[in-house]
Protein backbone atom coordinates (compact mmCIF):
# COMPACT_ATOMS: atom_id res chain seq x y z
CA UNK A 1 0.00 0.00 0.00
CA UNK A 2 1.04 3.06 -0.55
CA UNK A 3 1.86 5.32 2.19
CA UNK A 4 -1.15 8.44 2.40
CA UNK A 5 -0.05 11.52 0.42
CA UNK A 6 0.92 14.57 2.29
CA UNK A 7 -1.01 17.08 2.83
CA UNK A 8 -0.59 20.01 0.23
CA UNK A 9 2.21 21.93 0.90
CA UNK A 10 1.45 25.83 1.84
CA UNK A 11 3.55 27.92 -0.85
CA UNK A 12 2.07 31.72 0.03
CA UNK A 13 -0.06 32.77 2.32
CA UNK A 14 -2.52 35.99 1.66
CA UNK A 15 0.42 37.97 3.20
CA UNK A 16 2.82 35.98 0.42
CA UNK A 17 0.08 37.01 -2.09
CA UNK A 18 0.26 40.08 -1.12
CA UNK A 19 4.12 40.92 -1.46
CA UNK A 20 4.37 38.87 -4.82
CA UNK A 21 1.85 41.59 -6.12
CA UNK A 22 4.12 44.16 -4.78
CA UNK A 23 7.05 42.62 -6.22
CA UNK A 24 5.55 42.06 -9.51
CA UNK A 25 4.17 45.99 -9.74
CA UNK A 26 7.76 47.45 -8.34
CA UNK A 27 9.32 45.12 -11.36
CA UNK A 28 7.13 46.50 -13.92
CA UNK A 29 6.98 50.53 -12.75
CA UNK A 30 10.87 49.83 -13.11
CA UNK A 31 11.34 48.55 -16.25
CA UNK A 32 8.73 50.94 -17.30
CA UNK A 33 9.40 54.12 -15.91
CA UNK A 34 7.52 56.62 -18.47
CA UNK A 35 4.40 55.20 -19.29
CA UNK A 36 2.19 52.30 -17.85
CA UNK A 37 2.07 49.15 -20.36
CA UNK A 38 -1.37 48.03 -20.34
CA UNK A 39 -2.37 44.97 -18.49
CA UNK A 40 -4.03 42.19 -19.36
CA UNK A 41 -4.91 39.28 -16.86
CA UNK A 42 -5.74 35.55 -18.44
CA UNK A 43 -8.95 34.34 -17.28
CA UNK A 44 -9.80 33.05 -14.53
CA UNK A 45 -7.18 34.39 -11.92
CA UNK A 46 -4.45 36.85 -14.23
CA UNK A 47 -7.64 38.89 -14.32
CA UNK A 48 -7.91 39.63 -10.54
CA UNK A 49 -4.22 39.48 -10.51
CA UNK A 50 -3.54 42.42 -13.09
CA UNK A 51 -6.05 44.22 -11.31
CA UNK A 52 -4.30 44.09 -8.37
CA UNK A 53 -1.01 45.03 -9.68
CA UNK A 54 -2.60 48.21 -11.61
CA UNK A 55 -4.36 49.33 -7.80
CA UNK A 56 -0.30 48.80 -6.64
CA UNK A 57 1.23 50.64 -10.39
CA UNK A 58 -1.49 53.91 -9.15
CA UNK A 59 -0.02 53.72 -5.30
CA UNK A 60 3.57 54.11 -7.01
CA UNK A 61 3.27 56.68 -9.15
CA UNK A 62 -0.27 58.70 -8.76
CA UNK A 63 0.74 61.19 -11.46
CA UNK A 64 0.82 58.55 -14.38
CA UNK A 65 -3.03 57.63 -13.44
CA UNK A 66 -4.28 53.96 -14.00
CA UNK A 67 -3.16 51.75 -16.64
CA UNK A 68 -5.44 50.43 -19.04
CA UNK A 69 -7.03 46.60 -18.47
CA UNK A 70 -8.32 44.08 -20.31
CA UNK A 71 -8.58 40.03 -20.14
CA UNK A 72 -8.77 37.23 -22.45
CA UNK A 73 -10.56 34.25 -22.35
CA UNK A 74 -8.07 31.91 -24.39
CA UNK A 75 -11.40 28.82 -24.35
CA UNK A 76 -11.64 29.49 -27.90
CA UNK A 77 -7.19 29.46 -28.30
CA UNK A 78 -7.08 25.94 -26.94
CA UNK A 79 -5.50 23.21 -28.81
CA UNK A 80 -7.27 20.67 -27.24
CA UNK A 81 -11.26 20.79 -27.26
CA UNK A 82 -11.66 18.04 -28.86
CA UNK A 83 -10.15 16.08 -25.98
CA UNK A 84 -12.29 18.21 -23.03
CA UNK A 85 -15.41 15.76 -21.88
CA UNK A 86 -17.55 18.50 -20.61
CA UNK A 87 -18.78 22.03 -22.19
CA UNK A 88 -16.38 24.92 -21.53
CA UNK A 89 -18.61 27.67 -20.42
CA UNK A 90 -16.91 30.79 -21.64
CA UNK A 91 -16.35 33.76 -20.22
CA UNK A 92 -15.39 36.41 -23.05
CA UNK A 93 -12.42 38.52 -23.66
CA UNK A 94 -12.29 42.45 -23.01
CA UNK A 95 -9.85 44.68 -24.66
CA UNK A 96 -11.83 48.09 -25.23
CA UNK A 97 -8.45 49.82 -25.94
CA UNK A 98 -6.23 49.77 -29.31
CA UNK A 99 -3.99 46.90 -29.25
CA UNK A 100 -2.02 48.43 -32.07
CA UNK A 101 1.96 49.81 -31.20
CA UNK A 102 0.56 49.01 -27.51
CA UNK A 103 3.51 48.19 -24.83
CA UNK A 104 1.28 44.74 -23.26
CA UNK A 105 1.85 42.37 -20.26
CA UNK A 106 0.23 39.54 -19.99
CA UNK A 107 -0.89 38.49 -16.50
CA UNK A 108 -1.53 34.61 -15.41
CA UNK A 109 -1.31 33.04 -11.79
CA UNK A 110 1.19 30.01 -12.64
CA UNK A 111 3.35 29.34 -15.41
CA UNK A 112 3.15 25.66 -16.26
CA UNK A 113 3.47 23.93 -19.81
CA UNK A 114 3.45 27.51 -21.73
CA UNK A 115 0.10 26.32 -23.89
CA UNK A 116 -2.09 28.95 -21.94
CA UNK A 117 0.47 31.82 -23.25
CA UNK A 118 0.83 30.50 -26.20
CA UNK A 119 -2.91 30.67 -26.54
CA UNK A 120 -2.95 34.46 -25.24
CA UNK A 121 -0.30 35.40 -27.57
CA UNK A 122 -2.40 34.10 -30.62
CA UNK A 123 -5.84 35.64 -29.33
CA UNK A 124 -4.10 38.62 -28.96
CA UNK A 125 -2.82 39.14 -32.33
CA UNK A 126 -6.36 39.02 -33.43
CA UNK A 127 -6.90 42.24 -31.45
CA UNK A 128 -4.08 44.19 -32.96
CA UNK A 129 -0.52 44.11 -33.55
CA UNK A 130 1.08 45.05 -30.26
CA UNK A 131 4.45 46.94 -29.65
CA UNK A 132 5.52 44.69 -27.38
CA UNK A 133 4.03 41.66 -24.83
CA UNK A 134 5.83 40.87 -21.72
CA UNK A 135 4.58 37.93 -19.67
CA UNK A 136 3.71 38.35 -15.63
CA UNK A 137 3.10 35.21 -13.41
CA UNK A 138 2.42 35.26 -9.77
CA UNK A 139 4.11 31.59 -9.79
CA UNK A 140 6.64 29.87 -12.11
CA UNK A 141 6.10 25.79 -11.39
CA UNK A 142 8.75 24.81 -14.13
CA UNK A 143 7.06 21.94 -16.79
CA UNK A 144 7.59 23.89 -20.23
CA UNK A 145 6.46 22.26 -23.04
CA UNK A 146 6.67 25.34 -25.53
CA UNK A 147 9.70 28.10 -25.54
CA UNK A 148 7.85 30.21 -22.90
CA UNK A 149 9.34 32.49 -20.41
CA UNK A 150 7.83 34.75 -18.03
CA UNK A 151 9.41 38.89 -17.74
CA UNK A 152 8.24 38.76 -13.94
CA UNK A 153 7.94 36.12 -11.97
CA UNK A 154 6.43 36.33 -8.07
CA UNK A 155 8.03 33.24 -6.89
CA UNK A 156 9.98 30.26 -8.76
CA UNK A 157 8.65 26.65 -7.34
CA UNK A 158 10.13 23.61 -9.35
CA UNK A 159 7.51 21.11 -9.28
CA UNK A 160 7.02 17.00 -11.12
CA UNK A 161 4.46 17.15 -14.36
CA UNK A 162 1.48 15.44 -12.07
CA UNK A 163 1.87 17.76 -9.28
CA UNK A 164 -1.16 19.75 -8.05
CA UNK A 165 -0.34 23.91 -8.49
CA UNK A 166 -3.17 25.85 -6.76
CA UNK A 167 -3.51 29.43 -6.50
CA UNK A 168 -6.67 31.06 -4.69
CA UNK A 169 -7.26 34.65 -5.10
CA UNK A 170 -10.12 36.39 -2.96
CA UNK A 171 -12.11 37.77 -6.05
CA UNK A 172 -12.58 34.02 -7.48
CA UNK A 173 -12.25 31.91 -4.55
CA UNK A 174 -12.70 33.49 -1.23
CA UNK A 175 -9.10 33.75 -0.08
CA UNK A 176 -5.96 34.21 -0.93
CA UNK A 177 -3.71 31.39 -0.75
CA UNK A 178 -1.27 29.28 -3.27
CA UNK A 179 -0.37 25.34 -2.59
CA UNK A 180 1.32 22.84 -3.73
CA UNK A 181 0.63 19.20 -3.56
CA UNK A 182 1.20 15.95 -4.91
CA UNK A 183 -1.10 14.21 -7.50
CA UNK A 184 -3.07 12.30 -4.95
CA UNK A 185 -4.52 15.25 -3.71
CA UNK A 186 -6.00 16.56 -7.17
CA UNK A 187 -9.09 16.87 -6.63
CA UNK B 1 -21.44 23.50 -13.75
CA UNK B 2 -19.86 20.77 -16.05
CA UNK B 3 -21.92 19.06 -18.47
CA UNK B 4 -21.01 16.22 -20.38
CA UNK B 5 -21.06 17.39 -23.82
CA UNK B 6 -23.21 15.60 -26.19
CA UNK B 7 -22.40 13.90 -29.83
CA UNK B 8 -25.02 15.30 -31.45
CA UNK B 9 -28.56 17.90 -31.35
CA UNK B 10 -31.22 16.40 -32.82
CA UNK B 11 -34.16 18.19 -31.24
CA UNK B 12 -34.94 20.62 -28.26
CA UNK B 13 -36.88 18.12 -26.10
CA UNK B 14 -33.88 16.05 -24.62
CA UNK B 15 -32.02 18.96 -23.24
CA UNK B 16 -31.50 19.29 -20.10
CA UNK B 17 -32.20 23.25 -19.08
CA UNK B 18 -28.86 23.49 -18.16
CA UNK B 19 -27.45 22.98 -21.32
CA UNK B 20 -29.87 25.04 -22.99
CA UNK B 21 -28.58 27.83 -20.75
CA UNK B 22 -25.13 26.85 -21.36
CA UNK B 23 -25.47 27.10 -24.91
CA UNK B 24 -27.17 30.52 -24.63
CA UNK B 25 -24.34 31.90 -22.30
CA UNK B 26 -21.97 30.77 -24.69
CA UNK B 27 -23.92 32.52 -27.91
CA UNK B 28 -23.47 35.60 -26.22
CA UNK B 29 -19.47 35.59 -26.15
CA UNK B 30 -19.57 34.27 -29.69
CA UNK B 31 -22.02 37.68 -30.90
CA UNK B 32 -19.17 39.85 -29.10
CA UNK B 33 -16.54 37.99 -31.47
CA UNK B 34 -17.94 39.92 -34.12
CA UNK B 35 -17.41 43.30 -33.28
CA UNK B 36 -13.39 42.25 -33.17
CA UNK B 37 -11.26 43.01 -36.17
CA UNK B 38 -10.63 39.46 -36.67
CA UNK B 39 -14.05 37.45 -36.55
CA UNK B 40 -12.60 34.06 -36.61
CA UNK B 41 -11.29 32.43 -33.99
CA UNK B 42 -9.25 29.05 -34.34
CA UNK B 43 -11.34 26.51 -32.21
CA UNK B 44 -12.14 23.82 -34.67
CA UNK B 45 -9.09 24.42 -37.14
CA UNK B 46 -8.36 21.34 -39.02
CA UNK B 47 -12.00 19.89 -38.52
CA UNK B 48 -14.18 19.32 -40.69
CA UNK B 49 -18.06 20.57 -41.32
CA UNK B 50 -20.11 18.52 -44.07
CA UNK B 51 -23.41 20.07 -44.46
CA UNK B 52 -25.96 17.55 -46.24
CA UNK B 53 -29.18 19.63 -47.71
CA UNK B 54 -31.62 17.49 -49.59
CA UNK B 55 -34.20 20.11 -49.23
CA UNK B 56 -33.22 23.56 -50.56
CA UNK B 57 -32.33 26.37 -48.45
CA UNK B 58 -29.73 29.53 -48.76
CA UNK B 59 -30.33 30.76 -45.11
CA UNK B 60 -29.92 28.43 -42.90
CA UNK B 61 -27.01 26.56 -44.47
CA UNK B 62 -25.07 30.41 -45.52
CA UNK B 63 -25.68 30.30 -41.42
CA UNK B 64 -24.00 27.55 -40.51
CA UNK B 65 -21.48 27.60 -43.19
CA UNK B 66 -20.59 31.35 -41.91
CA UNK B 67 -20.63 29.97 -38.18
CA UNK B 68 -18.19 26.95 -39.19
CA UNK B 69 -16.00 28.92 -40.80
CA UNK B 70 -15.67 31.83 -37.97
CA UNK B 71 -14.60 28.79 -36.05
CA UNK B 72 -11.79 27.68 -38.04
CA UNK B 73 -13.56 24.58 -39.50
CA UNK B 74 -13.36 23.15 -43.13
CA UNK B 75 -16.32 23.13 -44.86
CA UNK B 76 -17.81 21.18 -47.48
CA UNK B 77 -21.17 21.39 -48.77
CA UNK B 78 -22.39 17.91 -50.59
CA UNK B 79 -24.19 18.83 -53.12
CA UNK B 80 -27.07 16.54 -52.74
CA UNK B 81 -28.81 17.91 -56.47
CA UNK B 82 -25.97 17.15 -58.21
CA UNK B 83 -24.58 14.12 -56.12
CA UNK B 84 -25.58 10.24 -56.75
CA UNK B 85 -28.43 10.80 -54.03
CA UNK B 86 -30.21 11.84 -57.21
CA UNK B 87 -29.22 8.64 -58.77
CA UNK B 88 -30.82 6.74 -56.32
CA UNK B 89 -28.04 6.14 -53.58
CA UNK B 90 -29.82 5.27 -50.44
CA UNK B 91 -29.31 7.53 -47.16
CA UNK B 92 -28.07 4.79 -45.55
CA UNK B 93 -25.28 4.17 -48.57
CA UNK B 94 -24.78 7.93 -48.42
CA UNK B 95 -23.90 7.85 -44.63
CA UNK B 96 -21.12 4.61 -45.86
CA UNK B 97 -19.70 7.47 -48.07
CA UNK B 98 -19.41 10.10 -45.36
CA UNK B 99 -17.63 8.17 -42.59
CA UNK B 100 -15.12 7.14 -45.37
CA UNK B 101 -14.72 10.76 -45.60
CA UNK B 102 -14.28 11.13 -42.23
CA UNK B 103 -15.81 14.50 -41.35
CA UNK B 104 -16.35 15.44 -38.21
CA UNK B 105 -19.89 17.63 -38.25
CA UNK B 106 -22.69 16.40 -40.53
CA UNK B 107 -25.39 19.68 -40.83
CA UNK B 108 -28.18 17.63 -42.40
CA UNK B 109 -31.78 19.16 -43.34
CA UNK B 110 -34.14 16.56 -45.11
CA UNK B 111 -37.84 16.56 -45.95
CA UNK B 112 -38.42 13.29 -43.57
CA UNK B 113 -39.05 13.24 -40.13
CA UNK B 114 -35.89 11.34 -38.17
CA UNK B 115 -33.66 11.41 -41.12
CA UNK B 116 -31.15 13.50 -39.07
CA UNK B 117 -31.28 11.20 -35.99
CA UNK B 118 -31.03 8.11 -38.76
CA UNK B 119 -27.58 9.68 -39.63
CA UNK B 120 -26.58 9.92 -36.12
CA UNK B 121 -27.25 6.60 -34.75
CA UNK B 122 -24.68 5.23 -38.46
CA UNK B 123 -22.14 7.76 -37.93
CA UNK B 124 -19.49 8.93 -35.92
CA UNK B 125 -19.37 12.25 -36.59
CA UNK B 126 -21.39 15.10 -34.17
CA UNK B 127 -25.12 15.52 -36.25
CA UNK B 128 -26.65 18.81 -36.45
CA UNK B 129 -30.21 18.42 -37.14
CA UNK B 130 -30.68 21.87 -39.70
CA UNK B 131 -34.91 20.75 -40.01
CA UNK B 132 -36.07 17.09 -40.97
CA UNK B 133 -39.30 17.42 -42.35
CA UNK B 134 -42.33 18.35 -40.00
CA UNK B 135 -40.27 17.65 -36.65
CA UNK B 136 -37.59 19.66 -35.37
CA UNK B 137 -35.40 22.29 -36.09
CA UNK B 138 -33.36 23.02 -33.02
CA UNK B 139 -30.97 25.73 -33.69
CA UNK B 140 -33.47 27.65 -35.02
CA UNK B 141 -35.09 27.17 -31.77
CA UNK B 142 -31.88 28.32 -29.58
CA UNK B 143 -31.67 31.22 -31.96
CA UNK B 144 -34.81 32.39 -31.31
CA UNK B 145 -34.69 31.69 -27.62
CA UNK B 146 -30.89 33.64 -27.89
CA UNK B 147 -32.74 36.57 -29.31
CA UNK B 148 -35.75 36.73 -27.12
CA UNK B 149 -33.00 36.71 -23.53
CA UNK B 150 -31.24 39.74 -25.62
CA UNK B 151 -34.52 41.69 -24.73
CA UNK B 152 -35.86 39.47 -21.55
CA UNK B 153 -33.09 38.21 -19.52
CA UNK B 154 -36.09 35.98 -17.73
CA UNK B 155 -38.72 35.35 -20.20
CA UNK B 156 -40.78 33.83 -17.16
CA UNK B 157 -44.46 34.65 -18.07
CA UNK B 158 -43.62 36.44 -20.86
CA UNK B 159 -46.36 35.97 -23.58
CA UNK B 160 -45.61 34.67 -27.24
CA UNK B 161 -47.75 33.72 -29.83
CA UNK B 162 -47.05 31.54 -32.81
CA UNK B 163 -48.90 32.26 -35.83
CA UNK B 164 -49.59 30.53 -38.81
CA UNK B 165 -48.89 26.97 -40.55
CA UNK B 166 -48.24 24.53 -37.62
CA UNK B 167 -48.78 21.42 -38.41
CA UNK B 168 -45.75 21.63 -41.22
CA UNK B 169 -44.12 23.53 -38.98
CA UNK B 170 -40.89 21.91 -37.03
CA UNK B 171 -40.07 25.92 -36.34
CA UNK B 172 -43.38 26.25 -34.29
CA UNK B 173 -42.56 22.61 -32.75
CA UNK B 174 -39.28 23.28 -31.85
CA UNK B 175 -39.37 26.65 -30.76
CA UNK B 176 -42.56 26.85 -28.87
CA UNK B 177 -40.77 23.88 -26.95
CA UNK B 178 -37.87 25.92 -26.07
CA UNK B 179 -40.07 29.33 -25.06
CA UNK B 180 -42.26 26.63 -23.22
CA UNK B 181 -39.37 25.52 -21.33
CA UNK B 182 -37.37 28.80 -20.40
CA UNK B 183 -40.76 29.71 -18.39
CA UNK B 184 -42.78 31.69 -21.34
CA UNK B 185 -46.42 31.17 -21.81
CA UNK B 186 -46.94 30.04 -25.77
CA UNK B 187 -49.97 30.36 -27.70
CA UNK B 188 -50.50 29.81 -31.27
CA UNK B 189 -52.90 30.90 -33.99
CA UNK B 190 -53.51 29.51 -37.64
CA UNK B 191 -56.16 27.88 -40.08
CA UNK B 192 -57.91 24.77 -37.90
CA UNK B 193 -56.42 22.53 -41.05
CA UNK B 194 -53.35 23.86 -40.06
CA UNK B 195 -53.66 24.07 -36.40
CA UNK B 196 -52.74 20.08 -34.88
CA UNK B 197 -54.19 18.39 -32.23
CA UNK B 198 -51.47 18.72 -29.40
CA UNK B 199 -51.53 16.49 -26.31
CA UNK B 200 -49.37 19.54 -24.86
CA UNK B 201 -51.88 21.25 -22.30
CA UNK B 202 -49.55 24.35 -21.70
CA UNK B 203 -50.05 25.49 -25.48
CA UNK B 204 -52.96 27.87 -25.76
CA UNK B 205 -55.48 28.02 -28.95
CA UNK B 206 -56.32 31.12 -30.13
CA UNK B 207 -59.08 31.27 -33.54
CA UNK B 208 -59.01 34.64 -34.18
CA UNK B 209 -56.41 37.83 -34.41
CA UNK B 210 -58.70 39.78 -32.32
CA UNK B 211 -58.35 37.42 -29.81
CA UNK B 212 -54.14 37.24 -29.67
CA UNK B 213 -54.27 40.90 -29.31
CA UNK B 214 -56.42 40.79 -25.91
CA UNK B 215 -54.42 38.48 -24.62
CA UNK B 216 -51.97 41.00 -24.82
CA UNK B 217 -49.06 39.01 -26.13
CA UNK B 218 -45.58 40.16 -25.87
CA UNK B 219 -44.05 38.51 -29.19
CA UNK B 220 -45.82 37.97 -32.34
CA UNK B 221 -43.79 34.96 -34.00
CA UNK B 222 -44.88 34.68 -37.56
CA UNK B 223 -44.24 31.15 -39.58
CA UNK B 224 -43.45 31.25 -42.93
CA UNK B 225 -46.15 29.81 -45.13
CA UNK B 226 -44.78 27.32 -46.82
CA UNK B 227 -46.43 27.02 -50.21
CA UNK B 228 -44.21 24.02 -50.94
CA UNK B 229 -45.11 21.70 -47.98
CA UNK B 230 -49.19 22.88 -48.81
CA UNK B 231 -48.36 20.81 -52.26
CA UNK B 232 -52.07 20.63 -53.62
CA UNK B 233 -54.14 20.57 -50.71
CA UNK B 234 -56.68 23.40 -50.00
CA UNK B 235 -55.72 24.58 -45.83
CA UNK B 236 -57.27 27.75 -47.01
CA UNK B 237 -59.04 29.06 -49.99
CA UNK B 238 -55.88 31.66 -51.00
CA UNK B 239 -53.20 33.63 -50.12
CA UNK B 240 -55.18 36.88 -49.59
CA UNK B 241 -57.38 35.00 -47.30
CA UNK B 242 -54.96 33.83 -44.76
CA UNK B 243 -52.97 37.26 -45.23
CA UNK B 244 -56.80 38.66 -44.33
CA UNK B 245 -57.11 36.76 -40.82
CA UNK B 246 -53.60 35.30 -39.91
CA UNK B 247 -51.37 38.01 -41.01
CA UNK B 248 -49.93 41.16 -39.99
CA UNK B 249 -52.15 43.62 -41.88
CA UNK B 250 -51.40 47.61 -41.53
CA UNK B 251 -54.48 47.52 -39.07
CA UNK B 252 -53.07 44.69 -36.89
CA UNK B 253 -49.75 46.37 -37.17
CA UNK B 254 -51.07 49.46 -36.01
CA UNK B 255 -52.17 48.21 -32.69
CA UNK B 256 -49.29 45.78 -32.43
CA UNK B 257 -46.66 49.01 -32.67
CA UNK B 258 -48.88 51.16 -30.65
CA UNK B 259 -48.47 48.08 -28.13
CA UNK B 260 -45.06 47.88 -28.13
CA UNK B 261 -45.44 44.00 -29.30
CA UNK B 262 -42.12 42.61 -30.81
CA UNK B 263 -42.27 40.41 -34.44
CA UNK B 264 -40.23 37.79 -35.16
CA UNK B 265 -39.98 35.39 -38.46
CA UNK B 266 -37.35 32.50 -39.35
CA UNK B 267 -37.44 34.02 -42.59
CA UNK B 268 -37.20 34.41 -45.36
CA UNK B 269 -40.64 36.66 -45.73
CA UNK B 270 -43.61 36.24 -47.59
CA UNK B 271 -44.64 39.93 -47.73
CA UNK B 272 -48.29 40.67 -48.05
CA UNK B 273 -48.89 36.96 -46.92
CA UNK B 274 -47.78 36.67 -43.31
CA UNK B 275 -47.09 40.54 -42.82
CA UNK B 276 -47.01 43.83 -44.74
CA UNK B 277 -44.16 45.90 -46.34
CA UNK B 278 -43.81 48.20 -43.20
CA UNK B 279 -42.81 45.49 -40.72
CA UNK B 280 -40.26 45.44 -41.60
CA UNK B 281 -38.76 48.51 -40.98
CA UNK B 282 -40.34 48.41 -37.48
CA UNK B 283 -37.95 48.79 -34.46
CA UNK B 284 -39.33 46.17 -32.56
CA UNK B 285 -39.19 43.81 -35.69
CA UNK B 286 -36.44 41.25 -34.55
CA UNK B 287 -35.99 39.20 -37.82
CA UNK B 288 -32.92 41.00 -38.77
CA UNK B 289 -31.09 39.94 -35.38
CA UNK B 290 -32.61 36.38 -35.49
CA UNK B 291 -29.82 36.44 -38.72
CA UNK B 292 -27.31 37.52 -36.88
CA UNK B 293 -27.49 35.97 -33.69
CA UNK B 294 -28.54 32.50 -35.95
CA UNK B 295 -24.53 32.41 -36.39
CA UNK B 296 -23.47 32.85 -33.35
CA UNK B 297 -25.93 30.13 -31.92
CA UNK B 298 -24.46 27.78 -34.58
CA UNK B 299 -21.15 28.71 -33.59
CA UNK B 300 -22.27 27.73 -30.00
CA UNK B 301 -23.36 24.82 -30.93
CA UNK B 302 -20.65 23.22 -32.63
CA UNK B 303 -18.74 24.45 -30.16
CA UNK B 304 -21.01 22.07 -27.76
CA UNK B 305 -21.14 18.92 -29.78
CA UNK B 306 -18.15 16.48 -29.73
CA UNK B 307 -17.56 14.07 -32.56
CA UNK B 308 -17.07 10.56 -31.16
CA UNK B 309 -18.76 11.10 -27.87
CA UNK B 310 -21.41 8.09 -26.75
CA UNK B 311 -24.69 8.67 -28.59
CA UNK B 312 -27.40 9.78 -26.30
Amino acid sequence: MLPPAPAPHLLLDADGIEAVVARLAEAIAARHPRSWPALIGIERRGVPLAQRVAARLVALDPARGAPLLGSLDISLYRDDLAALPTVPQLRGSRIDFDVDGAQVILFDDVLYTGRTIRAALDELADFGRPARVELAVMLDRGCRELPIHADYVGLVHATAPGDYVRVRLAETDGADAATVGQKEDAR
Amino acid sequence: MSIPRRKDLLSIAPLASEEIELVLANAAHFKALFQRRVKKVPTLRGRHVLTLFYEPSTRTLSSFEIAASRLSADVTNFSVSTSSVVKGESILDTIETLEAMQVDYIIVRHSASGVASLIARHSKASVLNAGDGWHAHPTQALLDAFTLREIWPDLTGRRIVIVGDLLHSRVARSTSTIFHRLGAEVAVLGPGTLVPDTRWDWLRKFRTFDEVMQWRPDVVYLLRIQSERLGADPFFPSLGEYHRHYGVTDERFARIAAEGVYIMHPGPVNRGVELVDAVMSYDRCLINQQVENGIATRMACLHWLQPGAPPA
